[in-house]
């Protein structure tokens, strides 16, 4: 049976892409190893809203289409759940604006493939107090959390499409967080020059590994980030460094593993 | 201007190629880190670096087609890429019909329908002209696509043909092709040996055309070879990096 990535040409399945063979029984598929996000339903994803439209926004989440985030499934402001009303049509960019970064979990397709999106949960909505790296999509895997509190005391959102988010660490107890606060576009104020450089420490970490195409998750970024320590921040673009953060980095997993 | 002597007494050319011989290929893929895909391709001195984006949310919202994906190329040539230095408008009507030509012989092949409503940029930069800049073109068009994982049906691998003096030659460089040789581009679909674009300029006697294709649609092959194994090793090396 034919797969993605594949067609049928003389009655014989023929890979379309450059990729790893995937085999399910009689299903066969070709993945394509570096390529834009293809979602499923539940994907945690990191996006920029590129466009306000009529009762949705438009964000790009690096798929092939923009992915819409309707009205009707963000988490109004004003603590109950609540119905949207007239007037949160009217001050939609109150909300999301164009170039706000949001988290957010793929909830439906649409009829042409592209993704709807919800934040209908308190860890889902707007990002604040840390900054974007893109990597590319097959390094980041499905796993049980997608958000991460690392020991250096950072943040890291790691979106399936490849946007991850690093950020100051925010204590965040569910039951108690402010809804009028969820939609704020001010940093927390006490964002120390550790913080920063630790939020930056990790983000390179984490290009370096990117540019080794190896697979990104939270015990990897701790190890690379350890790894990083013995090097300034300001020297942590160059090739060489970079090089030599990853394969420590990847030792110390295999090590891990035994 | 005495014209210059293409082909030595004993059969050899300006460059010392045999007719039948290729220039020197390189090839790499993913060379830029913001693109999908991008490709490097050197065919003897002619270099071309191809970035592909997409498919993404189409720019122009008039264009959108909602079954298919649609293809846009553009072709720029440096100014430093030829013996005299100039400058290039982007409007340069040979640089249009030359990416439409890109353009023509990718549509078949892309996959489009797999990627409705969205938009394939593929950017062209010639970095040295050597002759063989459409023939360049289109290969690394082929494998920057398939390094952004694009979807289709087989590889393009363009290559040209022409008459040299009293024979025929592929792959001819800047010296050949500019005194006054008719010359063929053909791009081909190696597994079908389909033909998807053959583009001449000038004149070629009847009988000779048979020849020139032949040898033009053995330059595809043996160019097939080459980007072939250079994708396979591309995705073998990106599979064991990401099994670790």
């Amino acid at each position: 049976m034919r797969g993605h990535g594949t067609y049928i040409e003389n009655e014989k399945v023929v890979s379309s892409v450059a990729g790893v063979v995937d085999r399910v029984n009689k299903l066969i598929s070709v993945r394509p190893l570096h390529t834009r996000y293809t979602g499923e339903i539940g994907d945690v994803v990191v996006g920029r809203i590129t466009e306000v439209a009529q009762k949705r926004w438009k964000v790009d989440v690096s798929a092939r289409q923009d992915a819409i985030l309707m009205l009707s499934s963000i988490n109004l402001p004003g603590g109950v759940q609540r119905r949207k009303q007239e007037s949160d049509e009217l001050q939609m960019r109150s909300f999301f604006m164009e170039g706000d970064l949001v988290v957010a979990e793929v909830q439906a397709f649409f009829g042409d493939g592209a993704y709807s999106l919800h934040t209908r949960s308190l860890k889902y909505g707007k990002l604040r107090n840390g900054s974007f790296i893109s990597v590319p999509p097959a390094l980041v895997q499905r796993c049980k959390s997608h958000f991460h509190s690392l020991a250096c005391g950072v943040d890291v959102i790691l979106g399936l499409n490849g946007y991850i988010w690093v950020s100051a660490h925010v204590p965040q107890n569910l039951d108690e967080i402010d809804t009028e606060l969820v939609y704020s576009n001010k940093n927390k104020e006490d964002i120390t020059p550790r913080d920063r450089e630790s939020i930056a420490r990790v983000g390179n970490c984490i290009r370096a590994l990117a540019d080794e195409f190896i697979f990104i998750n939270d015990t990897i970024i701790s190890f690379a980030y350890e790894a990083s320590l013995q090097y300034k921040l300001k020297d942590m673009n160059k090739k060489e460094i970079m090089h030599a953060i990853a394969t420590e980095a990847t030792t110390a997993v295999d090590n891990m593993k035994g | 201007m005495s014209r210059a002597e293409l082909l030595s007494p004993e059969g050899l050319r300006i460059d010392g190629r045999r007719p039948a011989e290729l220039r020197k290929i390189t090839s790499t893929t993913c060379v830029l880190s913001q693109a999908d895909g991008s490709a490097y391709l050197e065919h003897g001195n002619t270099k071309v670096l191809a970035a592909v984006y997409g498919p993404r949310e189409a720019r122009h919202r008039a264009l959108v087609l909602h079954d298919r994906a649609i293809l846009n190329v553009e072709l720029n040539v440096a100014p430093f890429s030829t013996g005299e230095r100039r400058r290039r408008s982007k409007n340069d009507k040979r640089l249009l019909e030359m990416a439409s030509f890109v353009k023509q012989t990718f549509e078949p092949v892309v996959i489009a329908t797999l990627y409705p409503r969205s938009q394939i940029d593929i950017y062209l930069q010639v970095i040295q002209h050597d002759g063989g800049t459409l023939q360049a073109c289109i290969n690394a068009t082929t494998m920057a696509l398939i390094d952004a994982g694009i979807a289709m049906t087989d590889y393009v691998c363009a290559c040209t043909a022409g008459w040299v003096e009293r024979e025929a030659a592929i792959d001819l460089n800047y010296i050949e092709e500019s005194s006054d040789t008719s010359e063929v581009t053909i791009a081909m679909l190696p597994k079908s040996s389909k033909i998807t674009l053959t583009q001449m300029e000038s004149r070629l006697h009847v009988d000779k055309l048979e020849e020139v294709f032949r040898l033009a649609g053995e330059g595809c092959k043996q160019m097939y070879e080459v980007m072939d194994k250079t994708i396979r090793d591309r995705a073998e090396d990106l599979a064991r990096k990401m099994a670790v």
